[in-house]
């Protein structure tokens, strides 16, 4: 159960993902306790919250990368469209076609800079020709505003780039697959303001195609970035709603006294 | 007001005293590694010095070309091989060089010990191809026997007297007129590397070791590396972390400690013995060294896998590759060099071992050039072990020179598999 | 409330707040010397005040400097934001009602040169304690953060707006009476309408405080009016 909604998401935005119940544990630890939570569509959601509070947990619960990590078990429904993601049936690889994710630490693969974008649409076999491959590259690293920076050199190495090009490559690799949803673990921490500012931008251009859940630390960050923020504490989720509540006038003390930076 | 704890004058000149003995220290400990390296060079140039000094003579050898008059009245035209081809040449020798043979022919069978049976071979082979040659005059070369060669390299001296020496005085006379007569010449001894092994130390060459031993490498690689890649990919990226790969990486580990005469063993009773593959033959030294080489391999394998940070799984597994996907198209790649390296180098450890190829029969003699998996064969340092358990005293020259071989051929494996890691190699 | 993790976030806040607080106190004081000097006759008392003004001015220029620089440095959010921008707006108010004391005792001035007026000295000193009583009361409230004080002053706006428009009656009354008495009364009348607009200030600050605590405006719709004039 969630303790408060500040406000729940207009009726009109469709729900994306819903989350009902959601517990995790690793090992004999518990890491989330029964979190519900609604995530809009064509749209920014923001999970904030001390470190070691489960939202990176609960990120990667959403396209199953904790099925990665052994002993780690995920309890509860997670529906993308409808479609319950912990479907023991339900194939990870088809379900993270659809969930794209960016790291903390940009990871592009040692490959060209157009092998790395080209790799996803290559084995989903989303491009038939050479030049229908072309083409998906070209679109992607135009959205992901790195066109114009590597049009020229897409035969470099992806990691030949500065750091928040790395970023902007890695994100173009996400959406070269047509992603539905795209989730991103804290992606500018590892960046300079510059680069973070755009990275913030192109995020905001970003969320009229897709659905986007963030984790970040910074709250000046998901103050910026995002429509709806959800705070979580100690593997609970504690208030979610609109982020323009939550940083005004948020319902719950723990959020207020994090937000303020009463407490850690 | 004074601080809590010495004060800050106190800290100085303490650090600063012990800094003395802390300095003395460090030089001491770096002159230790100086030592240290002084000495493993030194072992090193002592080693490879003494091999060099040895063996360096076996490469070059003294010829001699002489005109052999193919005698009609002592070949048969119908017969060419029953001729003694040998006994020709040395009596013409001799009278070539003014020296009248006696009754008994002691001279003339002193005059064949000085010439290699090589020449005899030579001129039968001619004659057999052409017998019209019968009555001509025929210009052949061929080494110098053994002994008389050493006494060129100086090995053996006039000053040892007659009986302790290999050669006669009168052999060591002719030879030098034979010499002043421009009869002999000196060369390099490329017989070391086109003739494979022989009783005779001035016919014997390295040839059939080398083939045997790329022939037994080539089935190592074959069987050990890829193998060997799997089997670690499989216990690295695929298998569950239970008790039981865990057991496996135990045992895996004390197999690559296990000492290589038991793989001799091992050998013995299943191959030959079971599968009845054929002794002495690149195959079962292969299969052999296969066995020995597989753990190395399997660990390096693992550990270059281990190295690739798990950022790029993740990457890959985010993008909706499956698991043998993210192995195969990323992490495998990138441990490539360290992969490539580590086969490498467990090859070159293979292509050393003695005791397990001499289990599985590799002891024997073998002259001829092995031309299959199957047939007889001998590597180089089973060679060098056969080659110095021999009596001449020729042949200690020749397996010094063989050790010089092996060593090359090791150095330019690991030269291989240094360029190969720097190709290869990628930043990420 | 626990309190902020880094200290001189919390001085700052905190000290914004005692200085808007003092800022509240010198008002009042101006107020009640207003009023005193009107009633009482008291020209120095007056000049005082119309000086004193500048200070006031200056403690707000302070407080804003200090709002703006607390905005930019800290970032702050929710309740601490509400905090900040609280002070704002109530320093502003709080250094209008100042202005509105200084034009009371510039009247004042004037009014000692003509005859007093005794009833309508009394009018005007209920008023004055009405508005000085209520501006208090919420200066309290915002001191000490209670939501309900503020609101309870908020809900009786329209009393010092009952008691202005008796005033103004009067006043009319008077001046239709006799004509000398014409401009004593309209300075009177000025007098009259600085206090009732001194009372809208401290339901303005009643609005913010309400605001601070809670998150919630207060609905402007709601506010109990009696401004009808011809009532």
């Amino acid at each position: 159960m969630t303790d408060v909604q500040s406000s729940p998401p207009p009726a009109e935005v469709a729900t994306r993902i819903s989350a009902r119940g959601v517990r995790v544990f690793y090992g004999d630890k518990q890491a989330l306790f029964d979190v519900d939570l609604d995530v809009p569509d064509r749209a920014v959601t923001a999970l904030i919250g001390p470190s070691g509070c489960g939202k990176s947990t609960f990120l990667r619960c959403i396209n199953r990368m904790n099925d990665t990590i052994p002993g780690a078990r995920v309890e509860g429904t997670i529906l993308l469209d409808g479609e319950d993601v912990n479907d023991r049936d339900l194939d990870p690889v088809l379900l993270r076609a659809r969930v794209g994710m960016v790291f903390q630490k940009p990871n592009p693969f040692p490959k060209t800079i157009f092998e790395n974008v080209a790799y996803g649409p290559r084995i989903h076999g989303l491009a038939t020709s050479k030049s229908e491959l072309d083409g998906v590259v070209e679109q992607a690293l135009k959205r992901a505003g790195l066109w114009k920076e590597v049009s020229d050199r897409l035969d470099q190495p992806g990691t030949s780039l500065s750091g928040g090009q790395q970023q902007r490559l890695v994100i173009a690799r996400a959406i070269a697959i047509n992603p539905e949803v795209i989730l991103m673990d804290e992606p500018c921490s590892a960046l300079d303001p510059i680069a973070t500012a755009r990275i913030e931008e192109l995020i905001d251009e970003l969320r009229a195609l897709y659905c986007i859940v963030i984790v970040t630390h910074s709250m000046a960050q998901a103050a910026r970035v995002s429509q709806r923020t959800a705070f979580f504490h100690m593997g609970k989720l504690v208030e979610t709603g609109l982020t323009s509540k939550i940083f005004t006038r948020p319902g719950d003390p723990r959020t207020q006294d994090y937000i303020t930076g009463r407490f850690g | 007001m004074t601080e809590p704890g010495p004060s800050r004058e106190d800290l100085k000149t303490t650090v600063a005293r012990r800094l003395k003995a802390r300095n003395a220290a460090e030089r001491r400990f770096r002159l230790y590694g100086q030592v240290a390296i002084a000495l493993a060079l030194g072992f090193l140039v002592l080693l490879l010095g003494r091999i060099v000094q040895q063996g360096w003579s076996t490469f070059i050898d003294y010829r001699l070309t002489a005109q052999v008059y193919l005698d009609p009245s002592r070949i048969d035209r119908t017969d060419p091989g029953g001729a003694n081809y040998d006994l020709l040449i040395a009596q013409q020798l001799l009278k070539q060089i003014g020296v009248a043979d006696d009754e008994n022919g002691t001279r003339s069978d002193a005059m064949k010990d000085l010439v290699s049976g090589d020449m005899g071979f030579q001129v039968l082979d001619r004659v057999k191809a052409d017998p019209t040659l019968i009555g001509r005059t025929l210009t052949v070369s061929a080494p110098l026997k053994a002994n008389a060669g050493l006494y060129f390299k100086g090995q053996v001296k006039r000053s040892t007297s007659e009986e302790e020496r290999a050669l006669s005085d009168a052999q060591i006379d002719w030879l030098d007129q034979m010499r002043a007569g421009g009869l002999v010449a000196s060369g390099f001894n490329s017989t070391f590397f086109t003739r494979s092994d022989s009783t005779e130390p001035e016919q014997a060459g390295v040839l059939g070791a080398i083939v045997g031993s790329t022939l037994m490498l080539i089935l190592t690689a074959a069987l050990a590396i890829p193998i060997g890649v799997l089997a670690a990919t499989f216990l690295e990226e695929f298998a569950p972390k239970n008790r039981w790969t865990d057991i496996v990486e135990v045992n895996i580990n004390n197999l690559a400690a296990v000492p290589s005469i038991v793989y001799g063993l091992l050998g013995l009773a299943v191959f030959i013995n079971w599968m009845h593959v054929p002794r002495s033959s690149p195959l079962v030294g292969g299969l052999v060294l296969a066995l020995m080489a597989l753990p190395t391999v399997i660990i390096a394998t693992r550990s270059s896998l281990k190295a690739v940070p798990p950022s790029i799984r993740e990457a890959a597994l985010a993008l909706g590759a499956s698991r043998t996907q993210t192995v195969f198209h990323h992490v495998l790649p990138l441990a490539l060099p360290g992969v490539m390296t580590g086969s490498i180098l467990s090859l070159a450890h293979a292509l050393g071992e003695t005791a397990p190829l001499l289990m599985v029969g590799m002891v024997s003699f073998v002259p001829g050039v092995p031309d299959s998996l199957t047939s007889a064969s001998t590597v180089l340092p089973v060679q060098i072990f056969i080659w110095e358990n021999a009596s001449e005293r020729a042949f200690h020259e020749r397996t010094a020179a063989a050790i010089m071989v092996l060593l090359a051929f090791m150095i330019l494996m690991n030269l291989a598999a240094v360029l190969m890691r720097r190709r290869f190699e990628r930043r990420w | 409330m626990s309190e902020h993790i880094v200290k001189s976030y919390e001085d700052e806040l905190n000290s914004l707040a005692a200085e808007c607080s003092r800022l509240g106190g010198l008002a009042e004081a101006q107020l009640a010397d207003a009023i005193r000097a009107v009633i009482r006759r008291e020209p120095d008392l007056a000049a005082e005040v119309i000086q004193q003004d500048d200070r006031l001015d200056e403690i707000e220029a302070d407080i804003e400097q200090k709002s703006i620089r607390l905005i930019a440095l800290r970032q702050p959010m929710a309740n601490d934001l509400r905090k900040t921008v609280a002070a704002l707006k109530i320093a502003s108010n709080l250094e209008r009602c100042g202005d509105l004391a200084k034009s009371i005792a510039k009247r004042a001035l004037v009014l000692t040169d003509v005859e007093p007026m005794p009833a309508l000295s009394r009018s005007i000193e209920r008023m004055g304690q009405l508005v000085q009583s209520r501006l208090r009361s919420v200066l309290d409230a915002y001191a000490s953060s209670d939501a309900e004080g503020a609101m309870e002053v908020w809900r009786r706006d329209h009393e010092v707006d009952e008691h202005y428009n008796s005033l103004f009656r009067e006043l009319l009354t008077y001046m239709m009476g006799d004509a000398r008495t014409i401009t004593p009364c309209a300075h009177l009348l000025f007098v009259a309408k600085n206090l009732e607009r001194i009372g809208d200030h401290a339901t303005n600050i009643a609005e913010i405080v309400h605001y601070e605590i809670s998150g919630d405006q207060v609905s402007p719709g709601d506010r109990p009016r009696s401004d009808d004039l011809r009532a």
